[in-house]
């Protein structure tokens, strides 16, 4: 490691690389993997416990394979129930290579697509194995009970979704998240009911314990009594999702965070792409300071709604029915006439930005800014009649109505995009393993899969995969070294974890200030989303860097949390989260600063083309950022792990 | 918007609880309910007094995690989730009484939180298809009738709020049961522990507390997603398809 510090924000240390994906054909990898990791007798398995936190598709998925398998398994979510994770809110599908439409389709194609959605920032190996085992996805979803959409024939029904020739999407209505999930949940109670899996619902991860340099269990506390409790392992597994929610408005649920991720990176895990966030064109605007989220509605509606704004800042306050064709800018046609309302999400979302930048945002003003567009359906319902627009779209404008109380068969719908996927995540090997031996990461809370930006259709996909097909094969490579040592109640590692969760509980709750937690998160997501949103520039980032840094020592002299710990007490709950938001995101800021190319989801001002839109740069960036933590105070350290391309071409994405 | 709110406060499991009564100003039509009382929270720790805790995940009308009575009707005067009612709904002026769900499996931990995990107990009975991974033909070899695979799905829609179990005065939980039988039972991978199921699962309902069904109905009108009255009566044609009573 150098100990200069680069722009005064970092060090850069060793590369890191992935050291368990066989070498050879890319088809082969993953059966050699899965030879070649150690097997557990099952007369072994109930001698070893894993710990799960989280219960969305991955965490269930996991929980239950784990439990069929015969290991002792303690799952853990902070919600009432298993069911509630934040997976059960995704609408639109999940991908698998089945070719059952026989339109060409194959574990190929869809691999080769996802690394090209990715912008050609993710790991072939990983990618490739998510694409051989989708197909395995949907049969054991079937099986299951998942109810998937079906043609009359009684076969299973396919769609296509953005970015993609064929037809490969599996989907259950505009609840697909949900259906899975349940699916999996379902999977997850039949081993609860049978004693394999101990689940400890409204709990809370706030620490990873690390003995001897292995992952060996978690502090968490129970939400309703307060009580600070230990729980010993053989290994951990983080399901815990995205961090959305460090913009304090996003798709997420209001309880999704970053805590058990980010205090397993202040163990030693490693932060893999911290900047890469893909925000989605299609949701409903905010209206005022009041909005706790944002709500997200199908893509699908840019196949027959045109994205307009008017051409003159003095119309927005207009009626839309009032303001006269040619006084209409329909900027997305006027600059891709190639693509037009279709183009890819992060060109949608960007130039949504742009317009309400110049003052030509409608809707209601919020902080003194429009901030939507019209997304009109006007023109489709006098080509087909409003019964066919209503056929298609019935169920997104009455979730529209509802929200904004108009009427969007008479009045333009108001757009604005919104944070609803975070790329980036706990850095992992091609067995999921992160940095610290023994810990893994499954689903959207690790890096793996995606690259700078994330296909419609794969977060379920890569969800389900993790959890059902992955995580239970190359955890065993782990846990056949184990039953490890027990691990006394007073060992120091055990003691100095539960010390620092307790004292951290007490400063927040003695601090007594002045101002409110959500009223910090608010302001936290205020600088995310304007300099680490959508377009990033380098003199923004720095700026959000200091105002980050101070509104987080603000936070620690100020907040004000009331009630006690003994007690559900959900300002707590939040004090913590957002304790954690205020450190990761300086870390976006940093990654984001120090990627001085556009690549995905990731788009700086200062490396476009001449036309205005992204540039990578392979010869410089074609890297992962294994971000380790740099201690209290000190400064993060750069790992880049090479990403090395043997079977698909990089190439440059283009739109006009 | 200026409202008065009538909100049960309860410390705890074991505190008797009282209606407490809160002025608010300034609420905004457009937001949501539970936005609305996030309003009254943040006055209330303005005012250095605890704020009311209630239930809420997703917000997106989907997760389940939500639920109150609102002026005696579980989520409100519209048929929706309590996160997806927005105060439009209301006048200014109004006066709002919100309380917990009240039924006796569902114990009040504090103010609207209630504990719904006998909700979970039901489905661990038998609320599944035994499927270990890996195991799953080929999704296809098994084509399933559109009809059936339409009306599992309708069933299979239900988020497990517990509406149905506030709305009904005898506080049963046959419309969530119904629903989950009648998504299992519709399909011909849920048909070999078909008759296991409807009886471990209402063995399971009644020996948690929950009333039985009177086919009063006021469970399907409170449902937020809409589940059918007819799914209770799918339950008890399995119910007695399988022998239960006569064994």
């Amino acid at each position: 490691m150098t100990d200069m510090l680069i722009e005064g924000l970092y060090r850069e240390g060793e590369p890191i690389a992935d050291t368990k994906a066989p070498s050879g054909d890319i088809a082969q990898k993953w059966t050699k993997r899965k030879f070649d990791a150690a097997l557990v007798n099952p007369a072994n398995r109930r001698k070893l416990d894993v710990i799960i936190v989280g219960t969305g598709l991955a965490g269930a998925a996991a929980g239950a394979t784990l439990g069929e398998a015969g290991y002792n398994v303690k799952s853990f979510c902070y919600q009432d129930s298993p069911r509630r994770a934040h997976s059960i809110a995704a609408q639109g599908g999940i991908n698998a290579a089945k070719n059952y439409k026989g339109d060409g389709d194959s574990i190929y194609r869809l691999f080769y697509d996802t690394v090209k959605g990715g912008d050609y920032r993710s790991r072939e190996t990983n990618v490739y194995r998510l694409a051989e085992v989708s197909a395995d996805i949907i049969d054991q979803c079937v099986a299951q009970g998942v109810p998937f959409a079906r043609e009359y024939g009684g076969l299973l029904d396919n769609r296509s979704f953005g970015g993609v020739q064929v037809s490969r999407t599996f989907y259950a209505r505009g609840q697909t998240g949900q259906q899975l999930l349940i699916g999996a949940y379902q999977a997850l109670e039949r081993q609860i009911a049978a004693g394999t899996v101990q689940m400890f619902a409204r709990h809370e991860m706030l620490e990873l314990i690390v003995v001897d340099g292995k992952a060996r269990g978690i502090i968490a506390r129970d939400l309703v009594t307060g009580e600070i409790e230990t729980h010993m392992a053989d290994a951990v597994v983080l399901a815990s999702g995205g961090y959305g929610n460090v913009f304090f408005l996003s798709t997420n649920a209001m309880g999704s965070n970053v805590t058990a991720d980010w205090r397993a990176h202040r163990k030693g895990a490693y932060f893999g792409n911290p900047c890469y966030t893909q925000i989605h064109p299609t949701c409903i605007p905010q209206t005022g300071d009041h909005q706790s989220k944002l709500t997200l509605m199908s893509e699908s509606l840019r196949n027959d709604g045109r994205i307009w704004v008017p051409k003159r800042a003095e119309d927005c306050d207009k009626d839309p029915r009032q303001i006269a064709e040619e006084d209409r800018d329909y900027y997305l046609e006027r600059i891709y006439p190639g693509f037009g309302n279709l183009v890819p999400r992060d060109i949608a979302s960007r130039q949504a930005k742009n317009m309400c930048d110049e003052g030509r945002g409608v809707g209601p003003a919020v902080d003194g800014v429009r901030r939507g567009v019209y997304l009109d359906f006007a023109d489709a319902i006098a080509r087909l009649g409003e019964d066919a627009v209503r056929a298609k779209y019935g169920n997104l404008f009455d979730m529209y109505e509802r929200i904004t109380g108009e009427n969007p068969y008479q009045v333009p719908m108001r757009i604005y995009p919104a944070v609803h996927y975070t790329m980036g995540g706990l850095w992992v090997d091609y067995d999921l393993q992160s940095t610290i031996p023994g810990l893994f990461v499954a689903g959207e809370a690790n890096f793996s899969d995606h690259g700078a930006n994330r296909l419609g259709a794969s977060a379920l996909m890569q969800g389900l995969a993790d959890g059902y097909f992955v995580l239970p094969n190359t955890i065993r490579d782990y846990l056949a070294k184990g039953p490890f040592p027990e691990v006394a109640a007073d060992d120091p590692a055990v003691v100095e974890a539960e010390q620092q969760v307790k004292g951290r509980v007490e400063q927040l709750l003695s601090i007594n200030g002045t101002r409110s937690v959500d009223s910090y998160h608010k302001e936290l997501g205020k600088i995310m989303w304007e300099k680490c949103g959508m377009e990033r520039t380098d003199a923004g980032l720095r700026e959000a860097i200091e105002e980050i840094r101070a509104l987080r020592a603000d936070f620690w002299r100020n907040v004000r949390v009331l009630g006690v710990n003994e007690t559900l007490n959900q300002s707590l709950e939040k004090a913590g989260r957002v304790a954690d938001f205020l450190e990761l995101g300086e870390l976006m800021c940093i990654d984001a600063l120090h990627r001085r190319e556009s690549c995905g989801g990731h788009f700086r001002a200062e490396s476009q083309t001449e036309d205005g839109e992204a540039l990578r740069h392979d010869d410089e960036f074609a890297y992962v950022a294994a971000w380790e933590w740099g201690g209290e105070g000190g400064a993060p350290i750069l790992h880049k792990e090479d990403l090395v391309y043997e079977f698909i071409e990089l190439k440059q994405r283009s739109y006009k | 918007m200026k409202l008065a709110l009538k909100i049960w406060r309860q410390d705890g499991p074991k505190d008797p609880g009282r209606m407490t009564r809160y002025d608010i100003d300034g609420v905004s039509e457009d937001s949501s309910f539970l936005e609305m009382l996030d309003l009254l929270n943040e006055q209330l720790i303005a005012k250095g007094e605890e704020p009311v805790a209630f239930d809420s995940d997703c917000r997106e009308g989907i997760c389940g995690m939500c639920g109150v009575v609102i002026n005696g009707e579980a989520h409100g005067p519209e048929r929706t989730t309590t996160c997806q009612l927005h105060m439009r709904s209301f006048k200014d002026g109004d006066e709002i009484v919100i309380e917990p769900w009240r039924a006796d499996p569902f114990p009040v931990i504090k103010d609207l939180v209630v504990d719904r995990s006998a909700f979970d107990r039901i489905i661990q009975a038998g609320g599944f298809i035994s499927a270990n991974t890996g195991s799953a033909p080929d999704a296809h070899a098994t084509p399933v009738p559109k009809d059936d695979a339409d009306r599992a799905f309708m069933a299979a829609e239900c988020i497990g709020c517990g509406a149905c179990v506030a709305a009904c005065p005898n506080g049963s939980g046959s419309l969530f049961m119904g629903a989950k039988i009648t998504h299992l039972g519709e399909l011909p991978q849920g048909q070999p522990e078909r008759d296991a199921r409807v009886i471990a699962m209402t063995e399971e309902h009644d020996h948690l507390g929950f009333g039985g069904c009177t086919n009063l109905g006021e469970c399907t009108r409170a449902c937020p997603k809409g589940i059918p009255l007819n799914v209770i009566s799918q339950m008890n044609a399995d119910l007695r398809h399988a022998g239960y009573g006569r064994r």
